[in-house]
């Protein structure tokens, strides 16, 4: 399940992985707007540049593990992924170790940053444990090779439980779920029948089907017609990255990966910059976005909506809004800018 | 080496070109009934062998379809609905692509003329493998509740989408052909396929050659789509952003796409789609399905036929009175067709008094 277990202490501790490149300023720059909000977060900050481990390999340190599993939340910056390094990616890490099954990315078109649509406002929920991603590939003989897309009915069932309950904890009234049954008569029939199972049990949530082709050609037309989507990872990666561009790219776009035991991290989906990194150049929106998301997860919604509403708020003036949404603030005096929009509301 | 597509035969009898016609399910008999009328009007020499293939067809009727498109080397196809609730079924659809062998499926994205959309002055071509990768079918249980599906990619294959692609761009005289992959994931399938595109735009040197990541290309193609000249990609990813560029430049009812293989050719509405609820409503958009028939004509060699019916029917739809309730007009089929059909008319009256020499 992935509800919640907290204590009742008034503040509750959370993982920071600031990252790198400009993921130290945006975290920060989550950090000040949080304070100045009077959220009651304490971050525990951890380093996971690579260290030798006892068997000799490269991985994260163990503190940053122990972290995550002691808070159960973390919110975390971006991260350079060294190629060929040989060591494994943290993100993977992470994934294996705390099981997160459902990648959630909500796409709203933000008023007052202009994109050619104006009308979106959906929540993307992708399988993030098998299906294309499974891995398992070989070369049968020099010039065929076969990728194993692999479709559990557990896999399935956990992630379209989780979407109905995402849909109720979060006053959605519709999901579609997404899939090519038609063509991969068992392994998309096996997860649309998991969806068609999980809407009998949620007949509050409006549920209907459609092909993946269908759904993309009807996004770009009219994206209001869609509320939520669900549907086997491949075509959430493909999608969740479709909205993204609707309302205006990656800079923008909040994500959390939900887990097994409550465990979940938010994170932006943008990369390190590193063309502007240390520059007070980056937009913080996309992992402000993320840890509001964490603030819903956590239940503490009052301060999620202010702040949410402080961020949009300075981003509709357009005053104070950084480079790639058109201004010419920093980072730093953006961040000031929603501080201020908070303490008035 | 390849046979070389300008060679694919096609069934001529005293002149005269059969062409197998695919009614399908949902609006394609009703479209199909139209392009026959276009085609008539137009005067083309061609002759219709009409196979009656939908969603309840029994397998003896699809293999009397695959006969007759074999044949006559040229068809024009309604979508096949696939019954969701027998599970068994293979799509018909699939049948037919992989029974000829129709390596090749062509969808051309361009802005409409003078119809407004988000975007304006796409011109792209998606070139997408037809017969293998996702679209593999091969499936199966290996205990209760765990399915695996194969993705089969080979080098054969992506060589062939591969050479059609830089062939199409140079034929066409276009500057970039990119291929769209996930080899970031699956290493060595869409590793094999990126591979085999790269070594052979090493053939085509007058070509620009680039690659994207079909996450980051879903997201480019709603935010800056005209940076798009010819694209190429395993089946799964072609149908994603076919379906994709026809959002972006009007619907369904506005794309054509091309079934391409080495000795037949088989044309369809681009996205496929068997706009099943449109049925009897007289409300579909019949100028995808023209339009295929069109590059029909052009295909076999009908080149002044097919210019008449492109014509006519982009004419039709640069008239904003004269659009159906998918392009946000309120024109019935029927007025739309009973117009193109006048233009046709016209144009073929125009042709036979100049004499216009027509290349049969
Ligand atoms: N938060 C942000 N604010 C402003 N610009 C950003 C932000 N995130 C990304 N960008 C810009 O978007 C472009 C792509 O950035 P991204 O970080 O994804 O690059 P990348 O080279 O893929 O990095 P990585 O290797 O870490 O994935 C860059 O020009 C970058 O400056
Ligand atoms: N010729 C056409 N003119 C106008 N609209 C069309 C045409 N063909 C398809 N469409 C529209 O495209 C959309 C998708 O088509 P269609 O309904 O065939 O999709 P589908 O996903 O195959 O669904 P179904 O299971 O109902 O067949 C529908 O809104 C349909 O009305
Ligand atoms: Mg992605
Ligand atoms: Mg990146």
């Amino acid at each position: 399940k992935y509800v919640r277990a907290y204590s009742d202490a008034a503040t509750r501790q959370v993982t920071l992985i600031p990252g790198d490149g400009i993921g130290p300023e945006i975290s920060a720059a989550v950090q000040q707007i949080f304070q100045v909000a009077g959220a009651p977060i304490e971050w525990e900050s951890v380093d996971v540049t690579p260290v030798m481990q006892s068997d000799g390999k490269f991985g994260i340190p163990q503190t940053a593990i122990d972290s995550v599993i002691k808070n159960k939340i973390g919110l975390k910056g971006p991260l350079a992924t060294p190629v060929g390094k040989g060591h494994r990616s943290l993100n993977l890490a992470l994934r294996k170790e705390f099981n997160l099954y459902a990648n959630v990315r909500p796409c709203k078109s933000i008023d007052g940053f202009k994109t050619a649509y104006d009308d979106v406002n959906i929540v993307t929920i992708r399988e993030n444990t098998e299906g294309e991603y499974s891995g398992i590939e070989h070369t049968i003989v020099p010039g065929v090779v076969q990728s194993i897309k692999l479709i559990t009915e557990a896999a399935s069932r956990r992630v379209a439980k989780f979407a109905f309950e995402y849909a109720i904890a979060n006053n959605r009234s519709h999901i579609t779920a997404v899939h090519k049954a038609n063509i991969m008569r068992m392994g998309d029939g096996l997860f649309l029948k998991c969806c068609r199972e999980e809407a009998e049990k949620h007949r509050q949530i409006r549920f209907s089907e459609s092909y993946l082709d269908t759904v993309c050609l009807n996004l770009v037309q009219d994206p209001s017609q869609y509320d939520m989507l669900v549907m086997p990872n491949l075509y959430g990666d493909i999608l969740s990255d479709l909205g993204a561009g609707l309302i205006g790219g990656l800079g923008l776009t909040p994500s959390g990966n939900i887990g097994e035991d409550g465990a979940a991290i938010f994170e932006s989906v943008h990369g390190t910059a590193p063309d502007i990194a240390g520059l007070d150049k980056a937009n913080p929106t996309a992992l402000l976005l993320s840890a509001v998301m964490m603030l819903r997860h956590m239940e503490l919604n009052s301060y999620a909506d202010r702040i949410e509403a402080a961020c949009f708020g300075t981003i509709k003036e357009a005053k104070y809004v950084t480079g790639d949404l058109g201004g010419s603030a920093k980072c730093s005096e953006f961040t000031n800018a929603i501080c201020d929009a908070v303490t008035q509301l | 080496t390849l046979p070389s597509l300008d060679d694919i035969p096609s069934a001529v009898y005293g002149g005269r070109h059969t062409v197998t016609l695919i009614p399908g399910d949902g609006v394609g008999p009703e479209l199909i009934g139209y392009v026959k009328e276009a085609i008539r009007f137009s005067g083309a020499p061609v002759d219709f062998e009409e196979i009656g293939v939908n969603r309840e067809s029994t397998p003896a009727e699809l293999e009397n379809a695959l006969l007759a498109l074999s044949r006559n080397g040229v068809g024009l196809k309604g979508n096949v609905e696939a019954d969701l609730t027998r599970n068994t079924d293979k799509s018909k659809n699939i049948a037919i692509r992989k029974g000829l062998d129709l390596f090749a499926n062509v969808v051309r994205c361009k802005s409409l003329p003078s119809y407004r959309t988000r975007h304006s002055n796409i011109d792209l071509v998606v070139i997408r493998e037809n017969t293998e990768g996702e679209y593999s079918q091969l499936e199966h249980e290996n205990v209760a509740g765990v399915i695996e599906s194969l993705k089969i990619i080979t080098r054969s294959n992506s060589a062939r989408i591969a050479k059609y692609a830089f062939d199409y761009a140079t034929r066409n005289h276009k500057t970039k052909v990119c291929a769209v992959h996930k080899a970031n994931i699956m290493k060595q399938s869409d590793g094999l396929f990126l591979e085999v595109c790269t070594e052979m735009s090493k053939l085509y040197p007058h070509i620009e050659f680039s690659n994207m990541i079909i996450d980051n290309c879903a997201m480019q193609m709603v935010s800056n789509p005209q940076q798009f000249e010819v694209m190429v990609m395993p089946n799964l990813y072609g149908n994603i952003i076919a379906n994709i560029g026809t959002g972006l430049v009007g619907g369904p009812g506005a794309t054509a796409g091309a079934n391409i293989g080495t000795r037949c050719a088989v044309f369809e509405q681009g996205t496929r789609n068997s706009g099943r609820s449109l049925v009897g409503m007289n409300v579909a958009n019949p100028s995808a399905m023209l339009l295929a028939s069109a590059d029909m004509l052009n295909h076999i060699g009908l080149h002044s036929y097919g210019t008449t019916l492109h014509d006519s029917i982009y004419e039709v739809l640069a008239n904003p009175e004269l659009r159906t309730p998918d392009l946000g007009g309120d024109a019935t089929t029927l007025e739309v067709v009973q117009e193109i059909f006048t233009k046709i008319k016209a144009k073929t009256k125009f042709n036979m008094e100049q004499g216009v020499q027509t290349d049969s």
